[in-house]
């Protein structure tokens, strides 16, 4: 029953960061700005744990990215995934480009489950999963979250919020979509894309981190997947959108009243 | 031909009030590219949908089978894919709700095709339409070019005023469905509805909005918002603690909004949160800390404990009434 789960790891802006476009609007200014891995990456390493301390087998990160991804794939480790691979790529990807550099890694190490963010805190795109999931024909789960809420017993557990069948070949996901929650059961092998409420990721412990020194780390470059690296969505120019500006304060309620009546008519 | 096509969405027996607003954007690509705009209605027993979409002018094609009950996406990208490429088209939106974003990029994937995701508006004209969207949680705007012969999009509903009904409905054409339901590899196993009288969060003209300042207890948000006729949001903390349903989430990765007033109460203002609410014409914070951040954003900022400051205003706007 054990599952082999391959989780994807980005590396991105701090979601602390100030972002500023630099002024010839091809890019953002890099000066000053911390990196480290998606947060929604973050919950899928974490459910990826959880589910093999339940049921046993491997969890392995992959990142596509610069040089530095390591630093990301290194946090994985030492959050307790067994090996990483990155793909090195320096220059613009998008989702349908990133799927398709994916589906090769999947094609080579065929695991049973593919754990992704549902997006990127930076480009914020929510798709390279869906892509994923149909180039590889299987069944996709986004947004994958859970009834019981972030400070719940079964949280403190560390229960996986994705349940594994008893047969080993199927896996119950609980989704975030409009209007309610819904729940799906997919079929093995299956691609799930991670939601805030999934769980609360682990931090590295001290062991961790020494221990993740040591783990395997493959490195391949992009070009050795044999798929085409051009962008299919090209960023022709950034800019930033004009800036909301302060208003006032007011005393007490009453003139919040006035103010929202007379002035701004919004009452 | 240049054709769009816009994936619509129902619920409760009618049209969901987004695909109005991603219609509007669908005849904003027509008119840019001189195409039409046709529309894909997919489920089962859509008996009378298929005219009320029409009613917009737009040529709407009809898969109606069992197989199609729930929107799954992995049964919804073929017949999609395979209805874009029946009508030639160039262009494939819908809009960026859970649905849209869920199965949209399936249908990119088999028509090797680009996507840009909660589009905000359009550039250019021809084969050369460019899309703008936010990226960082909406610090910045891009402008971007889908490089491959068809381009899918979601759009974010509050950037497109809905469609309005047109003098002459559009044609219904049935499209024949050929999925196995037994190769499906996802089964719906249940939805569990978070029911509500008031209106839709996207929709609504005011939205209250409570934060981890609540402590949990939302009942003068609650009440603002009934005597309001607003509808209620939350940030994540709020959310993430179990206080309130997932679906009332404001910001990058919840619901964006952009209602005529919005209210925060005991909201700090981070720019997560920001990216879901900075477009509503009338901010309204309402935090005990002066140096909240969100007093940096809100037209009208008041400095006071919302356990006294909501009920007042409660008070205040029945009274006025
Ligand atoms: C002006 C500009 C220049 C850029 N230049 C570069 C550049 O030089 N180098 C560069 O690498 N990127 C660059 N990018 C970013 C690149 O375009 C995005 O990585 C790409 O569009 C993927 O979209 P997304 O991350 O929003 O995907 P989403 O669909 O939002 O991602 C969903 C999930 O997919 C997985 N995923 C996505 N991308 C990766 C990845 N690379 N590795 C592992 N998992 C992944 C993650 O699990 C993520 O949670 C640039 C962007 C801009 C705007
Ligand atoms: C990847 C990622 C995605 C995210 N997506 C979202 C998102 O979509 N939406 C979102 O909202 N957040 C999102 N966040 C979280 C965001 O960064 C903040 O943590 C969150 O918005 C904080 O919620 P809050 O303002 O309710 O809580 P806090 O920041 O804790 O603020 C509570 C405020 O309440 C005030 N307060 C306390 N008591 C009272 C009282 N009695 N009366 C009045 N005021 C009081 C305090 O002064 C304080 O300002 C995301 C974060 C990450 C990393």
């Amino acid at each position: 029953m054990a599952l082999k789960i391959l989780v994807t790891a980005k590396r991105v802006e701090d979601p602390e960061s100030k972002i500023r476009v630099r002024p010839d609007g091809a890019g953002i200014v890099t000066e000053g700005v911390n990196y480290k891995l998606n947060p929604f990456d973050e919950i899928a390493v974490e459910e990826a744990l959880r589910l093999k301390e339940r049921h046993g087998g491997e969890v392995v990160v992959v990142s596509i990215g610069v040089d530095k991804s390591q630093t990301e794939l290194r946090a994985a480790l030492a959050m307790g995934a067994d090996r990483a691979i990155l793909v090195r790529h320096d220059g613009p990807l998008d989702p349908a480009v990133v799927s398709a550099m994916l589906q090769k890694i999947v094609e080579a190490e065929k695991p049973d489950l593919v754990l992704m963010g549902k997006q990127s805190i930076d480009d914020d795109q929510n798709q390279a999963g869906q892509y994923l999931a149909e180039r590889l024909r299987w069944p996709q789960a986004t947004f994958a979250s859970k009834e019981a809420s972030l400070e719940s017993e079964a949280e403190q557990k560390k229960d996986p919020g994705v349940v594994l069948g008893a047969d080993g070949r199927s896996l119950t996901v609980v989704r975030e979509v409009d209007g309610g929650v819904e729940t799906l059961v997919l079929a093995l092998p299956a691609v799930v894309t991670t939601d805030l409420r999934l769980n609360k990721p682990r931090f590295a412990s001290l062991p961790g981190i020494m221990k993740a020194k040591k783990k395997p780390l493959q490195e391949l470059a992009a070009a050795a997947l044999g798929v085409d690296l051009a962008p299919k969505v090209v960023v022709k120019r950034l800019s930033e959108p004009p800036a909301r500006k302060g208003g006032v304060k007011v005393a007490d309620v009453e003139e919040l009243w006035k103010k929202l009546h007379e002035e701004a008519k919004a009452l | 031909m240049s054709n769009v096509l816009i994936v619509a969405e129902h619920g409760a027996g009618a049209i969901r009030k987004a695909t109005l607003h991603a219609l509007a954007a669908g005849q904003e690509i027509a008119r840019r590219t001189g195409g039409q705009v046709h529309a894909a209605l997919l489920g089962k027993g859509l008996g009378p949908l298929a005219a009320d979409l029409a009613a917009y002018g737009v040529e709407v094609h009809v898969a109606d089978a069992p197989v199609l009950e729930r929107p799954l996406a992995e049964a919804f990208a073929p017949v999609l894919a395979d209805l874009a490429k029946a009508i030639g088209a160039t262009h494939v939106g819908a809009a960026a709700t859970a649905f849209g974003k869920d199965v949209l990029p399936r249908v990119a994937a088999r028509l090797e095709a680009g996507m840009a995701t909660e589009v905000l508006g359009f550039g250019g004209d021809g084969a050369n339409v460019t899309f703008r969207r936010p990226m960082w949680a909406g610090n910045v705007l891009a402008e971007v070019e889908i490089a491959t012969a068809v381009k899918v999009f979601t759009v974010r509903t509050t950037e497109f005023a809905p469609a309005q009904r047109a003098a002459a409905p559009g044609a219904v054409h049935a499209v024949a469905v050929s999925i196995d339901p037994a190769a499906l590899r996802t089964r719906h196993a249940g939805f569990r509805e978070v029911k509500s009288e008031r209106p839709e969060l996207t929709e609504a003209r005011v939205v209250v909005a409570g934060g981890r300042g609540t402590k949990g207890d939302f009942a003068p948000i609650e009440a603002l918002a009934d005597a309001l006729g607003a509808a209620v949001g939350a940030s994540r903390a709020a959310v993430d603690a179990g206080w309130v349903p997932n679906d009332w989430q404001v910001g990058q990765t919840g619901k964006v909004v952009a209602p005529e007033l919005y209210v925060a109460a005991g909201i700090s203002g981070a720019i997560q949160h920001l990216a879901g609410m900075k477009g509503s014409k009338v901010i309204v914070a309402v935090n005990k800390d002066p140096d909240a951040p969100i007093f940096q954003f809100a037209d009208y900022g008041l400095v006071a404990d919302l356990f006294q400051a909501l009920p007042a205003l409660t008070a205040k706007v029945k009274a006025e009434k």
